[in-house]
């Protein structure tokens, strides 16, 4: 963990991006990569907003799906040498309508600091979606306007998509019943 | 000037991205609802459902109001969330089309698809022509019942209780033949990765026929009911009126992007299957207000039709799924006769096919706008990850802005008219 806040500080890892000397293809100035011939983009979390804001200036006008995924158990994946992987994922799925293009964004989430900026200033249709991400992973997004539970029921212990949340064995927990915590 | 330009000239989308009290959404957790009183004593908020006839499943609308008329709101979902993607991480990806199957229960076959291309993908497999053309009758087919559904629960809503009896009907015609092709009237299982289950039945193309030669007429009777009825104009002209710049900026897909008259169709501009390889035509409304959402799905029966016609003119014969003992079933008759094919049998059906490492996003056009599977491999016969982008689930955030300043009374048919299904909202 210790090494990740480096990485955030220090920016000559950032300058080494930029002159591209790592020798990877760089795409709105964040690694890029490829997947089954799809655009993934992996902005470090500082470099988020500031994507989101190029991407969006550049016709990318809809904000298709926002999700998590939990790489707690599975370290291992296919992203930039550059880009240190953390347990958590979340995806940005972006969509040009003039281009017929789509762009995917991978970010990488620390497991003991699980928060990322909203992007509900540049896609207000993010509102829902990151409601979503919130309440299933428990990554909380920065400056949402309502950051509040929305499948679950908001007493809800714990979040379920995380992989150390377990499946079966669960008692019920419903509101006001009986012994509920 | 393009269509598209012409939608987004003029329009802004400056009241959806509001933060504060001036805002549609009643930015509130349940409990805060609950214990809320407004300061300004003729405001009162009213809760709606969580069980009402018009929201299609479980909706809970809370309502923030000034008389009859809405000022802030709020969908409350979740009633009908059962994991689904959490179950989906515990399925073979043979049995995961059983699982999304059951998110969109009027179109269930898109899920199916979504789901199947995604996988394919993944395996970097191409399935044969014939059952390539298999899943675009059936998908049509499916796009049809569920419009007619929509006509059958939106007539209802509005009060037109007849229109519940004809939707009903016809849908059910449509119903029988999915029924006859795939075993079950819903959740069929039938679009898997590598093809379809089984081939086309003895007779299909007659039964085909046969609908498609009986709807059009059927479609004339819905015009002469409700397109032209002026009851039917004052209760849905003018009323939940969107802008085409806000559905972009909600993520809004599908008839209500199109009702904006922004032309906007997978099928037409990131086709996908062989939706290049026929001809229609994509529907665009005005208004942007609940009769134009009314019309276009109308229409898009009609569309449909003129795919189905084409489809049965071009489904070549072959096989109906890829011949690939590691990723679809040996056929049955082979079992009896070989050793290899019943392991491969057992195999497949026990322990699953692998799937190589990697993470890809697919999206088709369902009868609700784009519907996308999101899956994330790590190599074994199970997904790592696996996530449905629900039409639904995106097009309820248009509520509270289409619902601002409307009657109370206009929510039942705002709310029809976006048409959500509640099993994929919820997931």
């Amino acid at each position: 963990m210790a090494e990740e806040r480096d990485h955030e500080e220090d920016p000559s890892d950032q300058m080494e991006l930029d002159t591209g000397t790592s020798g990877e293809e760089l795409l709105y100035e964040v690694p890029m990569s490829e997947s089954r011939g799809q655009k993934v983009l992996h902005p470090t979390r500082d470099q988020y907003l500031e994507t989101i804001k190029k991407l969006s200036e550049d016709g990318f006008k809809v904000c298709i799906d926002v999700t998590a995924v939990d790489y707690l158990e599975n370290p291992e994946r296919d992203i930039p040498r550059s880009i240190s992987p953390e347990r958590f994922e979340v995806v940005i799925n972006l969509l040009s309508h003039k281009k017929k293009e789509r762009v995917r964004m991978r970010i990488q989430i620390p497991e003991t600091d699980p928060v990322i900026p909203s992007i509900f200033d540049f896609y207000p249709g993010s509102e829902a979606l990151e409601r979503e991400v919130f309440d299933l992973f428990g990554i909380e997004f920065e400056g949402h306007p309502d950051l509040t539970r929305i499948l679950m029921p908001e007493n809800w212990n714990g979040h379920p998509l995380r992989k150390d949340y377990d499946v079966g064995g669960i008692p019920v927990q419903f509101k006001n019943a009986p012994g509920a915590g | 000037m393009t269509q598209n330009e012409t939608a987004l000239e003029n329009t802004a989308a400056e009241r959806v991205f509001r933060r504060g009290e001036d805002a549609a959404i009643l930015r509130m957790s349940e409990s805060e609802i609950h214990a809320y009183e407004p300061l300004d004593d003729r405001r009162m908020v009213v809760n709606m459902g969580p069980q009402h006839p018009s929201t299609h499943g479980v909706l809970r609308l809370s309502l923030e109001m000034e008389g009859e008329t809405v000022i802030r709101s709020k969908p409350i979902i979740g009633y009908l969330h059962t994991g689904m993607e959490k179950t989906g991480e515990q399925l073979s990806y043979l049995q995961g089309a059983t699982n999304v199957t059951r998110m969109d229960y009027s179109s269930p076959l898109f899920s199916e698809l979504a789901f199947s291309l995604a996988t394919e993908k993944l395996l970097e497999i191409e399935v044969p022509e014939r059952a390539i053309w298999i899943r675009m009758l059936m998908c049509e087919l499916n796009r049809i019942s569920s419009h007619l559904l929509f006509q059958a629960t939106n007539g209802m809503d509005i009060g037109a209780v007849g229109a519940m009896i004809y939707g009903w009907r016809e849908r059910e015609e449509v119903l029988r033949l999915l029924e006859k092709i795939t075993g079950l009237r819903m959740n069929h299982n039938y679009i898997r990765p590598g093809g379809v289950a089984a081939d086309l039945p003895d007779g299909w193309r007659d039964d085909t026929l046969r609908i498609l030669s009986n709807l059009p007429e059927r479609l004339d009777d819905f015009d002469g009911l409700f397109t032209g009825q002026p009851i039917w104009h004052e209760r849905l002209q003018g009323v939940g009126v969107i802008n085409s710049e806000e559905c972009l900026a909600l993520g809004v897909t599908g008839p209500l992007l199109r009702s904006t008259g922004y032309a906007w169709d997978l099928r037409k501009d990131m086709p996908y299957l062989h939706y290049d390889q026929v001809e229609f035509d994509i529907l665009v409304g005005t208004y942007g207000d609940c009769f134009d959402r009314f019309a276009i799905r109308l229409n898009e029966i009609r569309e449909s039709i003129r795919i189905v016609h084409q489809i049965l003119e071009n489904i070549p014969d072959g096989d109906y799924r890829l011949q690939d003992k590691k990723i679809t079933p040996p056929p049955r008759t082979r079992i009896d006769e070989s050793m290899e094919a019943l392991i491969h049998h057992f195999k497949i059906f026990t322990e699953g096919f692998k799937v190589p490492a990697g993470e890809v996003y697919v999206a088709v056009e369902s009868p609700r706008g784009e519907l996308g599977c999101y899956i994330v491999s790590d190599g074994g016969p199970k997904p790592y990850r696996m996530h449905i982008r629900g039409p639904s689930f995106t097009n309820l955030q248009v509520l509270p802005h289409m619902l601002q300043n409307a009657l109370v009374a206009d929510a039942v048919a705002v709310i029809s008219t976006v048409d959500p299904i509640m099993g994929e909202v919820d997931r």
